[in-house]
């Protein structure tokens, strides 16, 4: 079977990764020069934090995050599962109880555990919650991991390859085409909205982190992620905004504030780049996977792109080549036809 | 039974703010719970130079409530004024909910500002919902600004913290007999919202009590009750409370309503 994936983010990729795996005829093509930072999953933290993020997203995240998980932990060599520390000041002391409440599989550490954890935390904060089975890596060394071992697959690529509506409304050479263009498919899905995020890239070598680290905020909730050579994603602003370019300046006084009080020494940290791009979502904020015709659409990870992706892609593999036994699973939602 | 905010007559007390839900399909239904008729809009993190917050902004309009957009996050008069502007252009609506910030962290209102952007608005056709504290000199001066509605704090904005100052809430009510009062911000359970009711006030205004509960259309509906609760104590003119502790000697063998002649 002929397979043609237009969008070649984290889930055109992902899609490519299981068409093919069942030895379909895979080209994946795309307006950009490969996955670079045109696309969203440039941007993201590479978190995996299935837990985590049960604070405010649906059951369903957690159930493909942690599906998702197995699938990174076996592809990806950067994979490092050292979990996830969640701590708070001690006036937001309220918003860790409510975050515990809200979330399951942590841990309370107290300043001696933190200090165990993070040396360089030891002091800042009196308590914390660890999430010991969540993982991240770095997403601009899994793009081009994933696309590597596309490559040897057998995918081909088409990258820079412009298309018009009138292109995608055209019916395909292929047997099926699978559409994962994220936001830029809002001229097919009406549904479709961008949430702005902002994120920065600093460097420091006068801090370690082990892993991700999330300071809790009533408004400025952030996270810290480790990658190598001193360097830190600083994470990450969402508004209701499609605007994918333009930080504003207090956006990233925010984020960078927030570091600051994380620990003093991100004060010298050295900026190395602000990033912007606008997350796909429907309006439940949650994937779907839409049939209609020969194309299928997987789209609206919102903020879940790693997360969801694999567990995703999945589905929708089964489902177009009809390998699909059960349609009554906890993912129905995400699943409709036709319904764009 | 109906309020007059301006020249719109209301029945529903429960005002609800848009921000902070887990998304936007969760703060349509929750909207829906709550029966409220205007909801609160953000208007500066959301805008940018193109308007890219359509989108967003539909969601809203679909809601089919009134749009009360405002202009949190505004630190001085000139932002203040300008990001009304810009509401009463994308919404359509000579509302507007002033919130001029004096202090980050708590989100204290700047009174000073607050009074100098809204004698600005109103005399520029707005008609301005302030956000205000329970200060009745303050107070006085926004009605002479031209404000026709007050919305005194609870306490500070997400906070939780239900009516720090019921003393200052009630004399406020009892300067103003006829201006709607509005209690905006920090309540944090359904017991404080009707309690302001309770108070005699007139509506109740609050955004992260819903936004932020494990689940915010269940929240939606139990303030709803609540708000719904309090207005029908105050209208049925509830008892008043008695000092049970006032010494006074029972004496055996004389009934007790003769005791004080005994």
């Amino acid at each position: 079977m002929k397979i043609e994936i237009i969008g070649s983010g984290i889930v055109g990729l992902s899609c490519a990764s299981f068409f093919a795996e069942k030895n379909c005829g895979v080209t994946i093509i795309s307006s950009s020069n490969g996955p670079d930072e045109n696309c969203c999953s440039w941007w993201a933290g590479g978190m995996l934090a299935p837990w985590c993020e049960m604070e405010s997203a649906e059951p369903l995240i957690g159930e493909l995050g942690q599906e998702s998980m197995r699938f990174w932990q076996k592809f990806t060599s950067s994979y490092q599962n050292k979990g996830t520390l969640v701590v708070a000041t001690s006036r937001d002391l309220p918003d860790l109880k409510r975050f515990g409440r809200r979330t399951k599989n942590w841990q309370q550490v107290k300043q001696d555990q933190i200090a165990t954890l993070e040396p360089d935390l030891a002091d800042r904060f009196t308590t914390g919650l660890y999430y010991p089975e969540e993982a991240h890596f770095d997403p601009r060394q899994v793009l081009p991991e994933l696309v590597n071992h596309l490559k040897n697959k057998g995918v081909k690529f088409c990258p820079n390859t412009s298309f018009s509506k009138q292109v995608l409304d055209a019916p395909t050479k292929a047997d099926h085409r699978i559409d994962c263009r994220g936001l830029a498919a809002q001229d097919h899905l009406k549904e479709l909205r961008g949430v702005k995020g902002e994120m920065l890239l600093i460097k420091s070598n006068e801090i370690n982190l082990s892993r991700p680290v999330r300071l809790l905020h009533p408004r400025i909730p952030l996270y810290i992620v480790p990658r190598d050579n001193g360097l830190f994603m600083v994470g990450a602003t969402m508004i209701e905004n499609e605007s994918r370019s333009g930080a504003t300046v207090r956006s990233v006084l925010e984020l960078l504030s927030a570091a600051y009080a994380l620990h003093p020494a991100f004060g010298e940290a050295e900026i190395i780049e602000i990033g912007v791009d606008a997350r796909p979502a429907f309006p439940d904020n949650l994937p779907r996977i839409i049939h209609k015709e020969k194309t299928t659409y997987l789209n609206g990870m919102y903020r879940h792109g790693y997360l969801a992706a694999p567990a995703m892609a999945k589905r929708l593999v089964e489902q177009v080549l009809g390998l699909s036994t059960t349609t009554k699973q906890s993912n129905e939602p995400a699943v409709s036809t036709g319904n764009i | 039974m109906t309020i007059k905010l301006y020249d719109d007559e209301i029945t529903s007390r429960f005002l609800i703010g848009t921000a902070l839900y887990p998304s936007p399909a969760i703060m349509l239904e929750a909207i829906k719970a709550s029966r409220a008729e205007i909801v609160t809009v953000s208007l500066r993190r959301e805008s940018g130079s193109e308007q890219a917050g359509q989108n967003f902004w539909s969601f809203i309009k679909d809601s089919g409530a009134k749009v009360l957009p405002n202009t949190a996050g505004c630190k001085s008069v000139k932002e203040a004024v300008t990001t009304a502007h810009m509401a009463r252009e994308i919404f359509e609506t000579p509302w507007v909910k002033l919130e001029v910030i004096g202090e980050d962290d708590s989100l204290q209102p700047d009174v000073f500002g607050l009074v100098e952007a809204a004698r600005i608005l109103t005399e520029d056709g707005f008609q301005v919902f302030p956000y205000t504290t329970e200060d009745l000199v303050v107070a006085e001066k926004l009605i002479t600004a031209g404000c026709e509605i007050l919305m005194p704090w609870g306490a500070p904005i997400g906070s939780g913290r239900g009516l720090n100052n019921i003393y200052g809430l009630r004399s406020l009510r009892a300067h103003f007999p006829d201006i709607p009062l509005i209690v905006d911000a920090g309540i944090g359970l359904p017991s404080h919202a009707a309690a302001a009711m309770e108070l005699g006030y007139d509506a109740v205004l609050l955004n992260t009590a819903v936004a932020k509960a494990g689940d915010p259309v269940l929240m939606a509906k139990a303030f709803a009750l609540a708000i719904q609760s309090g207005q029908q104590c105050y209208q049925a003119d509830p008892i008043e409370k008695r000092d049970m502790a006032a010494p006074s000697t029972p004496v055996a063998g004389l009934p007790f309503w003769n005791q004080d002649h005994a």
